[in-house]
């Protein structure tokens, strides 16, 4: 007679063999990109194996683009750790990644002397503009889907701008940096739009008898997050992140008004 | 050793990396030309196979610069190493800071990472582009035109834009990889 948690044990394996398994299978036949693998898992394991819901799906795929690092490990990952915790985080990362591993270790050994045929030599300089043309369209479409506005302009055109000229002058500047300056770029602007709003709500608290705003901006606060609703900040964030800093908002506003 | 460096190297890039596998290319392009692990066409040439088998291009262009590198042992460190920091971060969001995106400071540093990407592709776009047409990489180190690598480009383009307008979506990678093949094949046949 099995005890309870050696059955709890049998099933928890067991979904972590599914559950790579599923992952091997999506792994291989992923092509294209992040998001054929985003479809994927949501037929796997919303659609068929209910194992996470719609909601949580879509907040996986906002989570998965705005982290470092490709979409479609992270998803695998989140999901992972949604179906079988920490472990089933591990199997489904390793999982996914294997199939693609092993193809291209295997093409890595016969590279080289496939290369010495000439006529491969040929297509592969014709491959060379194909692959030009893949990375300004990804980085033209990339260009259409961002605000134009004023930060993101000047951002924009400063990296692209030392990035050239670094290369065409032969200057050493590592990509990392532009990076970590942007970062900081956007964080210091957000400071200092912070520190604007103090300033106009001390302001108005000398003409005002009651204090809307600072109340808003205690309760915000205690919640733990900070809630961006000026116009010119908002434009600087993403647009869906920006609708869950905007919920978390209303759901306090909603509790202030049950009040 | 070179293991440990690729996986240094791969863990940096990985954990900076957004914006698709196409943000990662600036990054690895700069780590691997720096080092002078192969030269550009060879990594454009990687890029290219990374585009046209499974799994994300990012993970794929790290495990054949890896293995180029150190073989297994090199695949598997850089491999490893760009899939690790993301592989920690969404466990610790999954886990524990569920909220920690919607943080506005973190949003701020986000939007500021975002205007930054694009730029990073497309200036790596044009820089490649000018090596591949132009054969030009910097000043002092001279240019040679490639009639046939612009004559591809257009065809290309053409190419791109009839078959969307054929079949009313935009062509997979593979499809443009192979044609450029074809193209390839045929025009550098050709003697000068």
């Amino acid at each position: 007679m099995q005890s309870k948690k050696q059955k709890r044990e049998r099933v928890g394996l067991k979904r972590l063999l599914i559950l790579g398994l599923s992952f091997l299978k999506i792994g291989l036949f992923t092509f294209g990109g992040g998001y054929a693998m985003i479809a994927l898992i949501q037929k796997e394991f919303v659609t068929k194996k209910k194992w996470v819901g719609e909601e949580e799906f879509l907040d996986l795929v906002a989570i998965a683009e705005s982290t470092p690092g490709p979409l479609a490990i992270n998803s695998a990952t989140y999901i992972g750790y949604k179906a079988g915790g920490v472990w089933g985080a591990a199997i489904s990362t390793l999982c996914v990644c294997i199939p693609s591993f092993l193809i291209i270790y295997l093409i890595s050994l016969f590279f080289d002397a496939f290369l010495q045929f000439q006529l491969v030599n040929y297509a592969f300089k014709g491959i060379q503009v194909a692959v030009v043309f893949l990375i300004v369209s990804a980085g033209w479409k990339m260009f259409k889907q961002i605000k134009k506005n004023a930060f993101n302009v000047v951002l924009f055109s400063g990296v692209f701008g030392c990035l050239v000229a670094f290369s065409v002058f032969a200057v050493d500047f590592s990509t990392l940096f532009y990076i970590l300056i942007c970062g900081a770029c956007g964080l210091a602007v957000y400071l200092t739009s912070l520190v604007a709003k103090r300033r106009k709500g001390n302001a108005a608290k000398d003409t005002q008898s009651l204090s809307l705003t600072s109340q808003e901006a205690s309760l915000s606060e205690k919640n733990g997050t900070v809630c961006v609703k000026e116009e010119q900040d908002a434009e600087v964030l993403a647009e869906r992140p920006v609708q869950k800093t905007e919920d978390v908002c209303n759901e306090t506003d909603a509790g202030e008004e049950k009040k | 050793m070179i293991c440990l460096d690729l996986f240094l190297i791969f863990l940096k890039i990985g954990a900076v990396s957004f914006g698709g596998g196409y943000g990662m290319i600036p990054l690895i392009r700069d780590e691997v030309v720096s080092h002078g692990w192969m030269s550009e066409e060879m990594l454009m040439n990687l890029i290219a196979v990374a585009e046209s088998t499974p799994g994300p291009i990012a993970v794929n262009v790290a495990t054949f610069v890896g293995s180029s590198q150190a073989g297994v042992l090199g695949a598997l460190c850089a491999t490893l190493g760009v899939v690790l920091p993301s592989f920690f971060i969404i466990l610790l969001i999954a886990a524990i800071l569920r909220n920690l995106l919607k943080f506005a400071g973190v949003q701020a540093v986000l939007g500021g990472i975002r205007p930054c990407i694009v730029g990073m592709v497309l200036g790596t776009g044009l820089t490649m582009l000018l090596s591949t047409v132009l054969g030009f990489s910097s000043f002092g180190k001279g240019m040679s035109f490639d009639w046939r690598a612009l004559v591809i480009l257009f065809l290309l383009a053409v190419a791109f834009f009839a078959f969307k307008k054929w079949k009313k979506h935009e062509p997979s990678p593979i499809v443009l990889i192979l044609f450029a093949a074809a193209c390839g094949m045929g025009l550098y046949a050709i003697p000068m």
